[in-house]
């Protein structure tokens, strides 16, 4: 469940050159900027920040961002190397957030929907309380509304400095849209590199359609915990998008620049699903 | 399975159980001895049996978070196995998925528990190095978790309460079990848990680890027993992922708040069901007792719910739990510590109040 996944060079600084993390050749960093953060060489998705993912996403000037002032509190009183308060501090001065999920409303291709995306870049996107509530609160939005729900993922899991109280999120998350789910709610899980852990194991494997980015690395448990298991090296390509519709885990894969169009089309498709009954 | 009485003595003492383990077999020896002789050693013999008591409780009153963990996988804990042998009767296994395969990490089957029948679906680990194996240790693999929403929903039209025993480790962490979908299978567990239209509760007998617990713990009345543990990793994982080793364990426990009376100030448990002082493993049998009271009863109190209220309370339960708020929100409430619906910070259990009514 660790949301520390090992943090490969891709959180695009600065420099007039990138390395990718995939394919290992260096980028000039605005065409990979330009390029929606998708390696020009390998075609690699790399991880991208929440910000930037709703800006490409949603239609321009349509998205209004709601539950923003949720903040994330240290119940438990963790401390490993420094206190979960610190840890807290560092991550929103980091990403200007207060935590790992921007969540709203917006349209896609003209179509209304409730938006929430998980940010890798602050903790990881592990999920405490605060993404679990704000996952709920979307999804009760979009209810509320009528409207389709679409969420973004990109996770190391449950958040371990939350203790049990991380775990229920999965159970909040997976409840919300059991709820909105039996009062015809429509709901899409955008899969992106990487989502593993307590995130996978709830809200974004239980939505009506799941899309995975190319490439992008999901599963329940990390490979490296997965490795220390069974002591053998990992099949080629395994726990990655394309595997994951080997095995029939996923829909579709999408890649990125077409993702808003795709998204469009398929939201079209459910425009006459029936309505809420409840 | 059956096998605990006969060596109740040493290999099983946990090393902070070790001075009761030595008053134990003094008082073995004095017993032994005042059936051989005519002296009476009534005298001894009560002094022995009241310095065992007062020791066991004196030492289990001050356990730690890592003493739990040790006592909630105690080797003679009682086990799913242990419970369906002795308190369900016209137990009637059923298998598999009805897709891919059976898991015996995942027992699942109708059971008559006192008044009531139920389909129990129990996380089993095995007692022997067999047993283990067999049950993979009490790490489910995908179709354990189908195979448990396979049974739920069948026991939903034949209009049976559920009882799910929690006890695992995690769920099983390999190549077949990622291949077969492991997140989907708990994610469509846990999701459609919350509408099925019969009670269902939930005990962590023993270890709650993860999701793989979660997978079937979404219940009307969620318990712990009192020396179980539930959090969203394993002590040795934490420690491995902040430390780089498990050497940190008991650290891990302690920050990690996985014991039940931590769960229950959080409100993530309704309930702490006790257990015979000196753990669950020196005592089986009460203990299992207990749990059977406890069911009966919790089951009395949701059989006499309608349906469509039951469910809404379900969900609003887990929708509210350690609820966060706006701080315009927690503004308007005042400073009051006011944590939504039905998990007041008073709760935070002591040792007296554990047996709570929930």
């Amino acid at each position: 469940m660790g949301w520390r996944l090992r943090r490969k060079k891709k959180d695009m600084p600065g420099g007039l050159w990138t390395k990718c993390s995939a394919c290992a050749q260096m980028i000039y960093t605005k065409d990979l900027q330009e390029n929606q953060a998708v390696c020009t060489e390998c075609n690699f998705h790399h991880t991208m920040h929440g910000r930037r993912r709703i800006e490409i996403t949603a239609d321009p000037g349509t998205f209004q961002e709601h539950f923003s002032d949720l903040q994330p509190k240290d119940r438990l009183g963790f401390v490993d190397s420094i206190p979960y308060t610190e840890k807290i501090a560092k991550a929103q001065e980091k990403t200007g957030n207060a935590d790992a999920c921007l969540a709203g409303l917006c349209e896609i291709g003209g179509h209304p929907i409730a938006l929430a995306v998980l940010d890798f870049s602050f903790m990881g996107g592990s999920m405490g309380e605060v993404v679990g509530e704000k996952i709920a609160r979307t999804v009760e939005l979009a209810e509320g509304k009528g409207i389709p729900v679409v969420i973004f993922s990109a996770s190391g899991g449950a958040r371990m400095h939350e203790g049990a109280i991380s775990l229920m999120q999965m159970a909040k998350t997976c409840g919300a849209l059991q709820h909105y789910r039996e009062r015809g709610g429509f709901s899409i899980s955008v899969l992106t590199n990487p989502t593993t852990g307590g995130v996978t194991a709830s809200f974004a494997m239980v939505c009506d359609m799941t899309i995975a980015e190319p490439q992008a690395l999901v599963g329940f448990a990390g490979p490296r915990v997965i490795q220390n298991t069974i002591r053998q090296d990992l099949p080629e390509g395994f726990q990655r998008s394309e595997f994951l519709k080997d095995k029939g885990q996923v829909d579709l894969i999408v890649s990125r620049n077409e993702m808003r169009d795709k998204l469009a089309l398929l939201l079209s498709y459910a425009e006459n699903r029936p309505k809420a009954t409840a | 399975m059956a096998k605990k009485k006969t060596k109740t003595s040493s290999p099983a003492a946990l090393p902070f159980e070790q001075p009761i383990e030595d008053v134990r077999s003094r008082l073995t020896e004095l017993e032994e001895l005042a059936a051989q002789t005519t002296h009476d050693l009534s005298e001894e013999l009560a002094f022995y049996r009241e310095r065992l008591e007062r020791l066991t409780n004196e030492i289990y009153s001050e356990l730690s978070s890592w003493n739990r963990v040790q006592v909630a996988r105690h080797p003679n804990r009682p086990l799913t196995t242990d419970y369906i042998s002795n308190i369900c009767d016209d137990w009637v296994e059923l298998f598999g998925d009805g897709v891919f395969g059976d898991d015996s990490a995942m027992a699942t089957g109708l059971a008559t528990i006192g008044r009531h029948k139920v389909l129990l679906i129990g996380q089993r680990k095995g007692r022997d190095t067999k047993e283990r194996l067999a049950c993979n240790f009490g790490s489910a693999h995908p179709e354990g978790y189908r195979k448990a929403l396979r049974k739920m929903k069948m026991a939903e039209r034949m209009g049976l309460p559920i009882v799910c025993l929690i006890n695992t480790p995690g769920a099983y962490p390999g190549v077949a079990a990622e291949e077969r979908g492991q997140a989907r299978a708990i994610a469509e567990n846990i999701h459609e848990m919350f509408g099925l239209k019969v009670p269902i509760v939930c005990l962590v007998i023993g270890e709650g680890g993860s999701g793989g617990a979660l997978g079937i713990a979404i219940g009307d009345k969620v318990a712990m027993m009192e020396n179980a543990w539930y959090s969203v990793i394993s002590p040795e994982g934490c420690a491995s992922i902040l430390w780089h080793s498990a050497e940190g364990k008991e650290k891990a426990a302690e920050a990690l708040k996985l014991t039940a009376s931590d769960l229950l100030g959080f409100g993530i448990v309704d309930e702490v069901v006790p257990e015979p002082v000196g753990g669950a493993h020196a005592h089986p049998k009460d203990a299992m007792q207990i749990v059977k009271g406890k069911i009966e009863s919790w089951l009395d109190e949701l059989l006499a719910m309608p349906a469509d209220l039951m469910l809404e309370a379900r969900y609003q339960k887990f929708r509210h739990i350690a609820q966060v708020q706006s701080s315009v929100e927690s503004q308007a409430l005042g400073a009051a510590s006011h944590r939504g619906v039905d998990t007041p910070a008073s709760r935070l259990a002591s040792p007296s109040e554990i047996h709570g009514e929930g």
